[in-house]
């Protein structure tokens, strides 16, 4: 079983050091062909041929000083205009990801498939070999969470920081400077044609692989609570709509030239929603349309203040929401290592809910834009607040933060103290629920499992041995609290909302 | 008034606190264990690696200082109940006004051959901890003596870190003084299909050691010699007398306490692990070990000392426990033998580590209830008892109460089931919840 596991892990790291090693695998050659299939706009293409004539049939090795005179001489275009103040002629549209794509040649663009194998294929295999033998290895089905605090890659030790800070400089790439991951993106090209009929993108392969981890790490939930029905469903859940709402069907619609939208992700968390762009896609897509604007507004109106007077925010959050899915399957791992202290608490409140009053002003501005015409929303510029925060909120916290300090702040520091949709549901679940985490009489111990292994860093003993139910906004209901409590004290309940918050008092004591 | 605590375990803290709440005395806690509160309970997910120290402890360091509660790490050498002063290892004498005793247990030793050797302890402290991840640290066999819940935990520790371990009970079943037939041997089994070398009716004789006094071997009641580096004594444990056994302070197995947990002394008193019931009432232990007796007599103790005289009242029993992956939760009595005038109705699981055992009159009123593989809710067992409610009505309502998960199985109809196969004159059926109502709850 060791043995099978150790093949596994040198499985994964292989394919995962050539996967990152093909992204030196190509080289770069500009031609007419490739600037005419990329450039549609006729106006850009006279524009940038000339500019970049003297790049034309040239090979490039290194992928860094094509990109490096291909922007020269795109900015220099730019640059003119400026100084002349010709606004209107600006070219906006971001050439350089597409062009440095379409211009690869050489090893990787011949060797796709073998490549695409060993890199999404193998690693995967890989993982699966390293979590299949626990089923044996971890011992008989229950609680096992031995060695965590002993293991670098789950008590903050080098490897750990190495994860994390791998998944940082990833998302920097991702989202800051795409044009140098293009050989990752190509690899994925037949896919995405297959799917969506369209040539991969960044957000292609963010798709392709946040899915394939969340897959490979969900058979590790799987089974390391095989004891536990609740939480195999509910990650069968988070999996589910992973795979099929957030990816598989965006990309289909596409195919099929409708506009693509995740039918899962809402305002505010998908903060783009009410931006012109996305609204007018819904307005000319006829009744389908309608119908997708019509179901993203009532997700958030109607959906969440009933779901969770019902069954809380977990419905969301641990069950159907992607961020929090890859929370509870690549970051389940690191669950333990949130801050359970009093002031991360004052920290979170401000945070989360500035983020939310963020959020709304923002979308009032866009709104106002989008229906006056008016650029200026009480003096600022709508386009700024928004783009600030996409870079603030939508890039910095909830990708390189959100994900990359799971090693460091455990796998929900985007959900606590960013999302502004988790806030909205919170103040539900605080204020109006039926939802609750039961304490069990005076059975408590005290012995801190429930708070080490809350995500949320919330100090369930706190409640748990004054025989208080919790109620707070932040819980995401996912249940490990009440699977690891030693003495039967906790249970998720959905009942008559009255008395919640009564704690238990003993008969001798009334 | 200052009020000196000496001890800061659960029942100690719990004692400052709750003086807090009522009042503004000077309350200070002395204790040379460690600098702050921990849970015992959980000294063994740190050895296994489930947890750290620092989240053993259930306040943060900021919270005795914000809550005037004076806390010092050291040694208390002797009591003057004389002159209301203590002695300290490392400090100047402390006076006091009233003296709160909560030193808790120490493990037991039976005078075993060996027991003193190196490599041989007990699991009570957190230096036990220390001591055993340095003990542990090259290990081919372990033996623990003594099967209890300590012994247990001890197993599940060494468990986890794959060491071959070998487990001693003296009983013909695992904690069966305590547990009735069928659940000791439900969990023999669960004990061994863990890989532990249970060995039953089986008592250490003497531990043998090597050259440099260190234990190598154990020679046990059968004749057999096993080989091991490390001995457990997990074989109970008992109050903490040390301070008080030369004093005027009375004490027989621990400190003598009424039930308003006084001593024979004025102004000093003693509970928890360290205290025996003069008079313990019916049904009620004269030492109670437990986490919740200690914090119920804690909250007691402190409208004592501020002046609202209380006496203890335990409750209806109760109490739980993990065997490995098994969890136990007992309401009420459940004796390992049925008492005179008693009988017992018990399912298990045919394939699964789940069973239920009620406890009833030979007329039919409820007494206990032991769940293994089951979570029930306490309140719910509790008014059954208290309120000497009849089989018959726990079997017809015995579905409010359990507390498992969601989705989990529920074993209500096998129960049941076999409840009407084993008492056909009180055949009962299931109530049924429309539909609706269980799609909402």
């Amino acid at each position: 079983m060791i043995a099978i596991q150790k093949i596994g892990l040198a499985i994964f790291i292989i394919s995962l050091a050539i996967f990152i090693g093909s992204l030196s695998m190509s080289n770069y050659r500009l031609t007419e062909d490739v600037l005419a299939s990329t450039i549609t706009k006729t106006e850009h293409l006279e524009l940038i041929k000339p500019a970049v004539a003297n790049m034309l049939d040239e090979e490039y090795t290194s992928k860094f000083s094509f990109i490096r005179d291909f922007n020269v001489a795109f900015n220099a275009i730019n640059e003119q205009f400026k100084a002349n103040q010709e606004w209107d002629k600006v070219i906006y549209d971001n050439y350089t990801f597409p062009i440095v794509k379409n211009a690869s040649v050489g090893f990787l663009t011949e060797n796709l498939g073998i490549l695409f194998l060993i890199s999404f294929v193998f690693t995967c295999l890989g993982g699966l070999l390293y979590i299949l033998p626990t089923i044996k290895t971890l011992g008989l089905p229950g609680i096992k969470n031995n060695g965590i605090y002993h293991n670098a890659a789950t008590n903050r030790g080098w490897i750990g920081i190495i994860i994390g800070t791998g998944l940082i400089v990833f998302y920097i790439f991702l989202y800051k400077f795409p044009e140098y991951i293009t050989n990752w993106v190509l690899l994925l090209d037949p896919l995405s044609y297959a799917l969506s009929g369209s040539p991969a993108t960044q957000w292609f392969l963010y798709g392709t692989m946040y899915t394939l981890v969340m897959m490979v790490m969900g058979v590790r939930m799987f089974i390391k609570y095989r004891h536990n029905k609740y939480q195999m469903i509910r990650t069968g859940s988070v999996v589910f709509f992973q795979l099929s709402l957030a990816f598989i069907l965006p990309n289909l619609m596409s195919k099929l030239s409708m506009p693509s939208m995740d039918l899962k992700n809402m305002w505010p968390l998908d903060y783009t929603f009410f931006f012109d762009y996305r609204i007018n896609e819904f307005i000319s897509a006829g009744t389908l349309g309608y119908w997708m604007f019509g179901w993203g507004i009532a997700l958030f109106l109607i959906g969440v203040p009933v779901l969770v007077y019902f069954y809380g925010k977990r419905w969301y959050c641990s069950w159907v929401c992607g961020c929090g899915g890859l929370a509870e399957t690549l970051g389940d791992p690191y669950r333990q290592l949130s801050d359970k202290s009093l002031k991360a608490w004052k920290i979170e409140r401000y945070l989360v809910h500035g983020v939310l009053v963020f959020v709304v002003l923002m979308t009032t501005a866009v709104l106002y834009t989008f229906f006056t015409g008016e650029n200026k929303f009480i003096g600022i510029d709508s386009y700024k607040i928004r783009e600030n925060y996409g870079f603030l909120i939508g890039f910095i916290f909830s990708g390189a933060v959100g994900t990359g300090f799971y090693p460091f702040m455990g796998n929900r520091v985007w959900c606590r103290f960013g999302c502004p949709l988790a806030a909205y549901l919170g103040l539900v679940q605080r204020f109006k629920s039926r939802f609750r985490i039961t304490t069990n009489g005076g059975q408590c111990i005290s012995c801190g499992n429930c708070s080490t292994y809350c995500e949320m860093g919330i100090d369930v003993r706190w409640y748990a041995q004054r025989g208080e139910n919790i109620v707070r906004s932040s819980c995401v209901g996912c249940g490990v609290c009440a699977a690891v409590c030693p003495r039967g004290v906790l249970k998720l309940e959905n009942a008559d909302p009255s008395n919640r918050l009564a704690p238990y008092i003993r008969p001798e004591d009334l | 008034m200052h009020i000196v605590i000496i001890g800061n375990g659960v029942s100690g803290i719990t004692t400052a606190r709750h003086i807090r709440k009522l009042s503004d005395h000077t309350i200070t806690v002395i204790s040379s264990e460690t600098e702050h509160f921990f849970s015992r309970t959980a000294l063994m997910y740190i050895y296994m690696g489930h947890m750290k120290y620092e989240h053993t402890k259930p306040y943060e360091d900021w919270f005795w200082m914000k809550n005037r509660i004076n806390l010092i790490k050291d040694h208390v050498i002797t009591i003057h109940p004389k002159t209301k002063k203590i002695t300290l290892q490392n400090r100047d004498d402390i006076t006091y006004d009233k003296l709160v005793l909560a030193t808790g247990s120490v493990s037991n030793k039976f005078g075993w051959p060996g027991q003193d050797l190196e490599g041989v302890q007990g699991l009570y402290s957190y230096q036990d901890l220390e001591l055993l991840e340095r003990n542990t640290n090259q290990v081919n066999r372990a033996v623990i003596v003594g099967g209890g819940l300590i012994g247990i935990e001890l197993a599940e520790m060494l468990h986890s870190r794959h060491i071959p371990t070998t487990f001693l009970v003296r009983e013909s079943k695992y904690w069966n003084n305590i547990l009735p037939d069928e659940e000791a041997e439900l969990i023999g089994k669960h004990i061994r299909k863990n890989g532990i070398d249970l060995r039953l009716e089986t008592e250490l004789k003497e531990i043998i050691s090597d050259e440099n006094g260190r234990a190598k071997a154990v020679i046990t009641s059968t004749g057999e010699t096993i080989k091991c580096q490390l001995v457990g004594l997990t074989a109970g444990v008992s109050p903490n007398i040390q301070l008080v056994k030369d004093s005027e302070i009375e004490s027989q197995r621990g400190i003598l306490v009424n039930e308003y947990l006084e001593t024979n002394i004025e102004d000093i008193y003693a509970l928890g692990d360290c205290a025996q019931f003069r008079n313990p009432k019916p049904g009620h232990p004269p030492v109670e070990q437990l986490w919740y007796t200690g914090k119920i007599q804690a909250e007691a103790l402190a409208k004592t000392i501020c002046g609202k005289r209380t006496k203890y009242e335990r409750g209806i029993w109760f109490n739980s426990a993990k065997f490995f992956d098994v969890e136990y939760q007992t309401y009420g009595f459940v004796y390992n033998k049925p008492r005179e005038g008693e009988q017992t109705f018990y399912w298990e699981h045919p394939d699964k580590e789940i069973c239920f055992r009620l406890v009833f009159t030979t007329d039919f009123k409820i007494i206990g209830f032991n769940f293994f593989g089951m979570r029930y809710r306490q309140v719910t067992a509790d008014k059954f008892i208290r309120e000497e409610k009849t089989v018959e009505h726990v079997m017809q309502n015995l579905k409010e109460g359990f507390f498992d998960p969601e989705f989990y199985t529920n074993y209500y109809s096998d129960i049941l089931d076999a409840w009407n196969n084993a008492y056909p004159n009180y055949n009962i059926q299931q109530k049924r919840k429309k539909f609706s109502i269980n799609l909402l709850n």
